[in-house]
């Protein structure tokens, strides 16, 4: 086995531990890559199937190839696939985009509060029939005891102390302090009622091991991700209003692998164009609160 | 393509002070992996305070840095040779973050364990060595820092080896090499030193990248823990998916397998995996999923062997080595979860063997209970059989943790199977009976006046197959025909006799016992006992037949018969009249001489 293959294998145990564990589980798709690979990795742990719903947070400011992008694997894949949104903040315009808060405020609005209610049940899910081909409000509001998470150890600071098997408390927080032991792959799979638990398959793995799976595997990818011919693309995708594409040539999974390996990328930090992590305290502060 | 490169997860282990840092900022200083100036700017930075520059300012500095994405933590950092990656895992001296060392320290292939040699061998020097050792991290090599301060001195190297190859060697522990070294300095951790000509060994790169990631699991028996069961049926799949990871060994299409401790056999009939070319073998570590040739009822949590090759252990009483972090101590006789390979079993601490106080490596043997910290040497049993491997024959079936209150408590290896011993539950049934306090009524006279014998009937069987409605039926023919019956419905305890234990899980065991005890008594008491159980496995029912003792047990299964190598004493398909499936468990009475008729 490569490292790529130990890697997946790791990974796909992961899932089914927590298959196995949690009645109520869902998985966070972001339609980026790296939760696009976890999506992947849900089908060779399942055989094909991916029987967990996947969550999707909607800012609504997302861009828009993402949405359809994600709508059009939901149908092709057979998904179950839900959305959820702060719809109130939407409303009232609180918003970053609308001039009315700074952008960590409009992320915790739209992200971190839309995340927990939405994981909770209190506010309403999205859910795609297959067979009309849109989404319907969803009847199920039973909160989700397992949250599966696409997070890298390598892509940041905070991310980089995380466990496979994370508690969250009743309000979500994380004691970044107080962690769990993991002996070899025994997990906290047992957890008290009204505590939930993130689980992290993809802990182990670098930006450059996802691209190099996904060219391995011909996953497919949003185009954002890719040179269009007007040199620029996207590294990290988020809301349009706050992520920049990088000056970047490649079209292609090879071209992306060479710059990271050793091209003009493999120094510059991959969040790099995401404007809310440079705004004080950063990704930390969202963390802690319940951000992915 | 080979895609992606090879990696190893060292860690790094040492008491406080002793220059673990000092290593790790050298490692990355040397390797040429860090940030362009960084190094001089923290120099500088030194110079202007003047300090005497360590490079574990460095490390300290590189952690400020995390924001702008310089992969470092207090956790773990990452470099690389011209042969692989690497990633160190940094395992803190302070005691506090014990339960990081051992995230780290499983997850570790190999570990660098850091002595100052002006210092000595202190209690983490041996605390660390014996926890890696039982974490199975088998490549250990033993740093001796700090050689300037000793002048570079062959004598008093020598003489701190000779001092921790003992110590290691009382632990079975034998280490791959022992390196003499200035982390400050940077003597012996790149290029040899020309200060310790009498070294002419590895230096710690060159050490890294001797050891190996093979940890040779292919040659040994397969072992297969069972994960799930899958059986997805969107879009007409019929597969019957045993899924998992190859915990060691391999198994081919066609192959014979066996299940423990079911002991139920089928064959492979298919490895099953999704977006590869087809496969006909499945390895160790890869995560894998087969179909078998015939139909057979297993549950997730059983081992899956080949019949051919040395069996596991199959037992409910083992000799274990318990690694303790839990804020509440370990004590004898409280329910525990166990979770071994992918089986769960509660668990309870028969016997406390002896523990190794770390820092005076003395033995001792009147503990009553493990406290956090403590490494103790113990006899644990389960409420029901798993199978398992000594960690000394397969480490991956070896080991364990146990979960004390949802959180993993402690972690453990198996040293051997203990299970021809008196059992816990025998034990405690011998002492019960020994002083059961009769009154001066005789059994048989009872059965006399009652026109009846005791008996304990258990409906088992899938919830929704009707074992209520026909257990309750049974009761009120049976009081029609005036004898003496009784039905509980299992949910009246929950909230009574168990409304103490909660709705844990991990009081599963406890709250079988007290239905067993129940059953004693009211059998004792001439009763039929009548009561229900879903989904009850051999080993329940076993339980509660030895508990109901000396009184017998009478069980009527209702629809798909679970049980692996029990034969129930009735067996009733789902779905009948309940007035016939009544008349059949009569009969049975009738035939068994518990009552003399039974008219509808």
């Amino acid at each position: 086995m490569d490292h790529l293959d130990k890697l997946e294998a790791q990974s796909v145990y992961i899932l089914r531990e927590a298959y196995r564990e949690f009645k109520s589980l869902c998985m966070l798709w972001s339609i980026g890559k790296d939760s696009t690979v976890m999506l992947w990795l849900a089908r060779k742990a399942f055989f094909g199937h991916v029987p967990i719903p996947l969550v999707h947070i909607d800012t609504h400011y997302k861009i828009p190839e993402m949405i359809s992008y994600r709508d059009r694997i939901a149908l092709e894949w057979n998904l179950n696939m839900i959305y959820g949104e702060n719809r109130e903040a939407l409303d009232r315009k609180l918003t970053f985009p609308d001039g009315h808060t700074d952008r960590l405020t409009c992320c915790k609005y739209l992200k971190s509060e839309a995340l927990k209610h939405t994981l909770s049940g209190e506010w309403p899910r999205y859910r795609m029939d297959h067979e009309l081909q849109h989404y319907v409000l969803d009847e199920g509001r039973e909160p989700y005891t397992g949250v599966i998470v696409g997070v890298r150890a390598d892509e940041e600071g905070s991310r980089s102390k995380e466990r496979y098997f994370s508690p969250r408390d009743k309000d979500n927080v994380w004691d970044v302090g107080d962690q769990p032991p993991e002996f070899w792959n025994q997990f906290k799979t047992d957890f008290a009622p009204g505590t939930h638990v993130r689980i992290h398959p993809l802990l182990d793995w670098t930006e450059l091991n996802i691209w190099e799976y996904i060219e391995r595997e011909k996953i497919p990818v949003v185009s954002l991700y890719f040179n269009q011919g007007n040199g620029t693309r996207y590294r990290s995708l988020g809301c349009y209003p706050c992520t920049n594409p990088v000056d970047s040539e490649s079209r292609t999974l090879n071209e992306i692998i060479d710059e990271l390996k050793s091209g003009r990328l493999s120094n510059i930090a991959e969040r790099s164009g995401r404007a809310q992590d440079s705004e004080d305290g950063g990704l930390e502060t969202l963390r802690r609160d319940g951000y992915m | 393509m080979m895609n992606g490169r090879a990696q190893m997860n060292i860690v790094i282990v040492g008491h406080v002070d002793h220059g673990k840092s000092t290593v790790i900022g050298r490692l990355l200083a040397d390797t040429g992996t860090l940030p362009k100036g960084k190094l001089e700017s923290v120099k500088e930075n030194c110079r202007k305070n003047s300090k005497p520059f360590e490079y574990a300012f460095l490390l300290d500095a590189l952690k400020d840095e995390q924001s702008q994405g310089i992969t470092i933590d207090m956790a773990r950092c990452f470099f690389k040779t011209a042969q692989r990656d690497y990633i160190i895992i940094d395992a803190p001296g302070h005691i506090e973050f014990l339960k990081n060392m051992i995230t780290g320290a499983s997850r570790a292939e190999s570990a660098l364990l850091v002595i100052d040699i002006d210092e000595g061998i202190q209690e983490n020097s041996k605390r660390h060595g014996q926890m890696v050792s039982m974490l199975g991290v088998k490549q250990v090599t033993v740093l001796v820092n700090k050689m300037d301060l000793v002048d570079f001195r062959e004598e008093v190297f020598e003489k701190l080896k000779a001092d921790y190859s003992d110590f290691l060697a009382q632990i079975k522990v034998k280490p791959v090499s022992f390196i003499p070294v200035s982390a400050r300095e940077g003597d012996n951790i790149a290029t040899l030193s020309d200060r310790m000509p009498w070294y002419s060994g590895a230096t710690v790169l060159e050490q890294l990248d001797r050891f190996t990631s093979d940890k040779q699991l292919q040659d040994k028996p397969f072992r297969f823990p069972v994960q799930d069961i899958y059986k997805f049926t969107r879009k007409n799949d019929d597969r019957r998916i045993v899924a998992g990871t190859v915990a060691a060994g391999s198994v081919s299409v066609g192959d014979e397998v066996l299940f423990l401790p079911s002991g139920k056999q089928s064959a492979i009939q298919s490895v099953e995996s999704f977006h590869t070319t087809p496969k006909k073998l499945a390895t160790t570590g890869e995560a894998a999923g087969f179909t078998l040739t015939t139909q057979i009822y297993i549950r997730p949590g059983e081992l899956m062997v080949k019949p051919s090759e040395p069996l596991p252990e199959v037992g409910t009483r083992f000799r274990v080595n318990i690694f303790w972090v839990g804020r509440a101590p370990m004590i004898l006789q409280k329910e525990y979860k166990l979770k071994l390979g992918s089986a769960r079993a509660s668990v309870k601490l028969a016997e406390i063997c002896n523990t190794l106080d770390a820092s005076d490596l003395s033995y001792s043997n009147h503990k009553k209970q493990l406290d956090c910290r403590d490494v103790g040497e113990c006899i644990l049993e389960t409420s029901r059989p798993i199978a398992f491997d000594p960690a000394s024959a397969s480490e991956t079936t070896g080991r364990f943790v146990l979960v004390d209150n949802y959180e993993i408590t402690g972690g453990g290896i198996v040293l051997e199977n203990l299970s021809a011993d008196e059992t816990l539950l025998q034990r405690h049934i011998r002492e019960r009976e020994s002083n059961w306090e009769k009154g001066l009524i005789k059994t048989k006279e009872r059965e006399r006046v009652n026109r009846h014998r005791a008996k304990f009937i258990v409906f088992t069987g899938l919830p929704g197959t009707g074992k209520r409605s026909v257990a309750k039926a049974l009761e009120q023919g049976l009081f029609d025909n005036r004898l003496n019956a009784y039905y509980l419905g299992v949910a009246n305890i929950d909230r009574g006799l168990d409304a103490d234990l909660g709705y844990h899980v991990d009081n599963a065991g406890e709250r079988l016992r007290r239905i067993g005890e129940l059953a004693r008594i009211l059998t004792d008491a001439g009763l039929i006992f009548i009561t229900t159980i879903d989904d009850a496995d051999d080993y329940d029912i076993e339980i509660l037949k030895q508990l109901n003792e000396p009184s017998d047990i009478l069980v009527v299964n209702m629809g798909e018969n679970s049980f692996s190598r029990y034969h129930p004493d009735l067996q009733i398909p789902a779905g009948g009249r309940v007035a016939d499936a009544v008349q059949e468990v009569a009969s049975m009475l009738k035939t068994k001489e518990i009552i003399i008729e039974y008219q509808i």
